[in-house]
């Protein structure tokens, strides 16, 4: 019974994604306004003549603070389970 | 040359290529307002030549020369430097993380539009989080490596 529902609830999916697939925008249709925007007011704006680093740090900042939190968390998790010396060792 | 870790032809190679890979790091990192690449970037190809010479000497010799609490100095250094800029932005601009560099004497000049070879002395804020970026993924990765190496010689034992 659960692996009968499961089937279905798997096809239900499988139809979903292939339906979406199906209703996609061709590429590049309806062109979107915010790249024409950052082509022509990146270096403006920001300074910076490489626009993939002003996107990245400049428009989109509080994204890659939280990208550098989530580095800062991972080392920090690392460097609890592997540092040595701890009092039960002796 | 100590006998743990590679041969000596291994070591002498390594040493050789070890300040061109951090040199090169350096590059991308500072010039990531100007050139392709960033922050996170140059702070892989940094992390990918601390992990050269600990593969080649061994995890023991190296970590005598750098502690992995000084590493981690370094990296939570970095991510104060990113958030003291940002608040610095919200200080003297509105918004937190704001360009308030644009227009100053230092990182202020803003190059002509369309591709041209570009001015370092550009950017805002960009320069400064990309060094704080590139300092905190140097030295967070070369801690991991490091750790996860002197573990592994332990086991070994």
């Amino acid at each position: 019974m659960r692996k009968l529902l499961a089937l279905v609830f798997f096809f239900i999916f499988c139809g979903f994604l292939v339906f979406s697939v199906f209703e996609l925008h061709t590429f590049g249709n309806p062109p979107s306004d915010m790249d024409d925007y950052i082509i022509s007011n990146a270096q403006n704006e920001t300074g910076a003549n490489n626009a993939v680093t002003s996107v990245v740090f400049d428009y989109r900042g509080y994204d890659t603070l939280g990208e550098a939190t989530v580095l800062f968390t991972a080392i920090a998790g690392v460097m609890i389970l592997f540092r040595k010396g701890g009092k039960h060792e002796e | 040359m100590k006998n743990e870790g590679l041969s000596p032809i291994v070591q002498t190679i390594t040493s050789l290529l070890f300040p061109l890979t951090l040199i090169f790091a350096f590059y991308i990192i500072l010039f990531g307002h100007v050139t392709p690449g960033g922050g996170f970037q140059g702070g892989a190809v940094g992390a990918s030549a601390v992990v050269m010479i600990i593969v080649a000497f061994g995890a023991k010799h190296i970590h005598e020369k750098m502690n992995h609490d000084t590493m981690s100095i370094f990296e939570s250094t970095g991510a104060l430097v990113f958030i003291l800029t940002g608040l610095i932005g919200l200080l003297v601009a509105s918004t937190f993380l704001s360009n308030f560099l644009i227009g100053e004497f230092i990182f202020g000049k803003i190059p002509a539009w369309g591709s041209n070879p570009g001015i370092l002395n550009s950017g805002g804020i960009l320069p400064i989080l990309n060094i704080a970026v590139g300092m905190k993924v140097i030295a967070g990765l070369s801690a991991v490596v490091l750790l996860m190496a002197l573990a592994m010689e332990d086991k070994k034992k």
